[in-house]
């Protein structure tokens, strides 16, 4: 039994009011195309900002500027290495007490922790990740810097591990978590002791997802300027004692920023495009490591 | 009666920490390595939470000269003026709110729009990599986001967007005055830049979980798609698109960096008026711990920062719970 | 309306879920899909308004006449070919965020079917038809969410009504209900047939014998058998058919 096709015009599959219908359609189009730019805005400013600052920096980079120290102010020439022997020292230190504590409390959140002084840690440890750097910094100059009439490398690297601790923590304990319980079962019924078991067992088989977390922090330490302000304050002369100022890639680029002078701005570019560099390399680096690019959505 | 109630409370807990240390002994004696590791773990976690601590209390009580010299007027007087020993913060907090408003107004609807476009109209196959663009903004270190804006961005809107502003929307208190370049304006927008990715995330994680049926109860009416996400989608994740909000007004709060590098640094008179200079909060500390050794002026300096950190703990804290809580409601004998 | 299916076919991918389906519906009554998990019917049915190609990767192919209407036609939009073949979910899925008035109303304010008053007396007239305005009607500004189970669907049965479709899609509308709950949507299927034609999805057999006026049996996305319900029942021609009325399987 089938039927016959009826004249289509006629059919009530059609707007009941076509006016409605246009305005409809016509709120969906802009909908569509007003999200779509505003999405591809985004990223092509991100392109925009990298190509330009990239342009600009690689016009000004060179050998020197790698190896030399900071000439007087105002004249051409010199380089960074002052700034890269800082950033590497202060991450360095930073990692040095950053890492173990952030490690600790990962490793007590997932492994030990329980009730309300494990809760009690994970708030006060995500309170961290709110917290603006610059607090860090004001922390570290008013225990260090001014008792001491002095800024100083390790007064930049306590503001900086600081920094780090809340990362560390957070991809530690979520990785621990996602270590199989049957790993530990197995472990402790050969005979290990719980320390054997999580140091031996436990946290080598997440020790992916823990490199992920320190490099993350890693990054996100190598950028910033504002804990460094008030503590490394920044030099142009190598640093020779952690308790002396030292200098830093960002400090550098912020001080060259504000400078009236030409040479050092263009300087300034140069070591934003390092920094840029450092940076983007270890995300992409993580996200390497952890299969990134995952799509989310529907 | 009342006597022996808590007499016997006490002895009980004396005993309860007694079988604590004997218990802990033991465990000495027997399990050194675990005893070794649990206590160094717990030591550590122990300095952390000292940290966290330390920080609140070395701001408060590094304040509480100023706190006792100026009260409240400190959120009122005018500036920090070493010279006659008053310090105040009110054009700060006036710029913070200002500059953190201005990005809010712009970074919600286009982060929320972003959201909508990467999760509803986006060809499948650009999802991933726009995604990817899209949050790689959060990566870009704040002093880069700076000295783009000084040297670029400041100097355009001095020559070309201020004017241009002023020449079309000139009626509006906000384009007038004096095109300066650096300012309000320029903060604002390096703010908007800073927090889209943050606010854009968060749309994206929350609109993701609205649960299919609703979307499909507004098909089932002839909705077109935009009417699908308007009256299903975006109200289911209300609640956390606020958080969201929230939080990336917690991160246009505290940022110091960039917005101390374009905001101009120097007080106008409070006016609506981007085109003006000013300073943040954050930017006050940047620019004034310098000679702030002693006295007053230390404390001053200290004050700002304890009230950046309040404000920002605040804000984090009324985020996290709306995120948290997502809207939920009991619908079709489910709690989504 | 009556509906003639077609050789309809549909896929979730490269999987093929229906396998040439020919089956005409007749207006003004229930018709009832029964069959095991898995065997097409919930997909059947979603070909009939168009919701199936919704999902990411789906697609359908055949003819679906409505009143002699393909609505796969070139021309024909789904979004009215679903304004005019209404759908009522498995798990009611009322808007949480909106009124119990709002969530009626949504569908005729979208489509711009009545305005001001009208609006009003539209709602009261599908919370009537849905068995479900005694209930509600001092609370209509009341978030929909606090409703039960229940009423939750036949609100969603109410919302479907309000925009007066020509045909009723229920995708097992009882399944997550209690008895009682169970028992009013089923009262209410006998009486909105007399304005509707309704389609049903169910697994539960004993319902579509209390409900339907004709049957179809579905198996692995086939059409197995179809006819007058007390027939399919008592004297199926197929015997897979027999088996699973009989209860041998499913």
């Amino acid at each position: 039994m089938s039927a016959t096709m009826v004249d289509t015009a006629k059919h009530p599959f059609r707007p009941d009011r076509p006016a409605l219908d246009a305005r409809r359609r016509a709120a969906n189009a802009a909908a569509v195309i007003l999200t779509a730019l505003f999405a591809i805005l985004a990223s092509a400013f991100l392109l925009y900002l990298i190509v330009y600052i990239a342009r600009l920096g690689l016009q000004f980079i060179n050998v020197s500027f790698f190896t030399q120290r900071p000439r007087a102010q105002g004249e051409a020439g010199g380089g960074w290495a002052t700034a890269l022997q800082g950033t590497a020292v202060l991450v360095g230190l930073a990692a040095l007490v950053g890492i173990p504590l952030g490690l600790a409390t990962g490793v007590y959140l997932s492994e030990f922790g329980r009730g309300w002084p494990a809760a009690t840690v994970r708030f006060l440890v995500d309170t961290l990740t709110g917290i603006p750097t610059i607090i860090f910094g004001l922390f570290a100059w008013v225990l260090i810097v001014v008792p001491s009439h002095s800024f100083s490398a390790l007064s930049g690297g306590v503001a900086l591990s600081i920094i780090m601790i809340p990362t560390v923590a957070r991809a530690t304990e979520e990785v621990l978590r996602l270590v199989p319980r049957e790993l530990r079962e197995a472990s402790v019924a050969l005979g290990a002791t719980e320390s054997r078991t999580i140091l031996r067992v436990v946290i080598p088989a997440a020790r992916s997802g823990i490199l992920t977390g320190v490099m993350l922090a890693i990054a996100r330490v190598a950028g910033e300027t504002a804990p460094l302000l008030m503590t490394a304050f920044g030099t142009s002369f190598f640093n020779t004692s952690l308790l002396r100022p030292i200098d830093a890639i960002p400090l550098r680029i912020f001080d060259f920023t504000l400078s009236p002078f030409q040479t050092e701005q263009n300087q300034a570019y140069a070591g934003a495009l390092v920094l840029m560099l450092l940076v983007i390399l270890t995300s992409l680096a993580v996200r390497w490591a952890t299969g990134g690019f995952q799509p989310r959505g529907r | 009666m009342q006597a022996s109630m808590t007499g016997s409370a006490v002895s009980a807990a004396r005993q309860r920490g007694r079988d604590w240390i004997a218990r802990l002994r033991l465990q000495a004696v027997r399990r050194p390595g675990d005893f070794l590791f649990r206590g160094l773990t717990y030591l550590l976690v122990l300095l952390v939470v000292a940290v966290v601590v330390g920080v609140a209390w070395v701001l408060l009580s590094g304040s509480l000269p100023t706190i006792r010299a100026f009260g409240l007027s400190f959120l009122t007087n005018e500036a920090f003026d070493p010279v006659h020993n008053t310090f105040g913060v009110r054009p700060a907090i006036f710029g913070t709110l200002l500059t953190s408003a201005f990005a809010l107004v712009f970074a919600i609807p286009i982060g929320v729009g972003m959201a909508v476009f990467l999760l509803d109209y986006c060809p499948r196959r650009l999802r991933a990599p726009l995604a990817f663009l899209v949050d790689s903004l959060a990566a870009i270190p704040s002093v880069v986001i700076g000295l783009w804006g000084l040297l670029v961005l400041a100097p355009w809107l001095q020559r070309t967007g201020e004017p241009w502003l002023q020449a079309h929307l000139g009626f509006l208190p906000f384009f007038q005055g004096t095109p300066h370049g650096v300012g309000l304006l320029a903060a604002g927008m390096i703010l908007t830049v800073m927090i889209l990715p943050i606010i854009t995330a968060i749309a994206r994680e929350v609109m993701a979980v609205v649960p299919v049926a609703q979307r499909e109860a507004l098909l089932a009416l002839g909705a077109t798609r935009w009417e699908v996400i308007r009256y299903a989608v975006l109200p289911f994740a209300r609640a956390g698109i606020t958080g969201g909000a929230i939080l990336g007004l917690g991160r246009a709060l505290g940022e110091t960096i960039a917005v101390t590098m374009v905001v101009g640094n120097q007080a106008s008179p409070p006016s609506l008026r981007l085109f003006d200079t000013g300073y943040t909060l954050s930017s006050v500390i940047a620019n004034q711990f310098g000679e702030a050794t002693q006295g007053l002026f230390f404390s001053a300096v200290i004050e700002a920062g304890l009230l950046l950190l309040l404000i920002t703990l605040l804000t984090n804290v009324i985020a996290r719970i709306l995120i948290s809580r997502l809207g939920r409601a009991r619908v079709g004998g489910l709690t989504v | 309306m009556s509906i003639h299916v077609e050789r309809l076919s549909a896929w979730y991918g490269g999987v093929r879920a229906l396998s040439n389906i020919n089956l005409a519906i007749a207006p003004l009554s229930v018709t009832a899909l029964i069959g095991p998990s898995g065997c097409g019917k919930s997909t059947f049915v979603r070909c009939l308004n168009r919701m199936h190609e919704e999902v990411y990767g789906a697609r359908a192919e055949g003819t679906i006449l409505v009143e002699g209407v393909d609505i796969y036609a070139p021309d024909i939009r789904p979004m009215y070919v679903r304004r005019h073949v209404g759908m009522v979910f498995q798990q009611p899925n009322v808007l949480p965020t909106r009124s119990i008035f709002d969530n009626v109303a949504i569908g005729v304010r979208l489509n711009g079917l009545a305005s001001g008053s009208k609006v009003s007396e539209r709602v009261e007239r599908s919370l009537r038809q849905a068995a479900l305005w005694g209930e509600v009607k001092d609370r209509l500004s009341v978030s929909a969410a606090g409703l039960s189970g229940g009423q939750q669907q036949r609100l969603c049965i109410a919302r479907a009504l309000a925009v007066e479709p020509k045909i009723l899609l229920m995708d097992e509308p009882a399944s997550a209900l209690d008895p009682i709950a169970t028992l009013q949507i089923e009262e209410l299927m006998n009486s909105l047939k007399r304005t509707y034609t309704i389609v049903v999805v169910t697994h539960n057999m004993q319902q579509a014998g209390r409900v339907a006026d004709r049957t179809a049996f579905f198996l692995s996305g086939r059409l197995v058998e179809e006819g007058e319900t007390a027939r399919i029942f008592s004297r199926p021609e197929q015997k897979e058919t027999e088996d699973y009325v009989t209860g041998r399987f499913g």
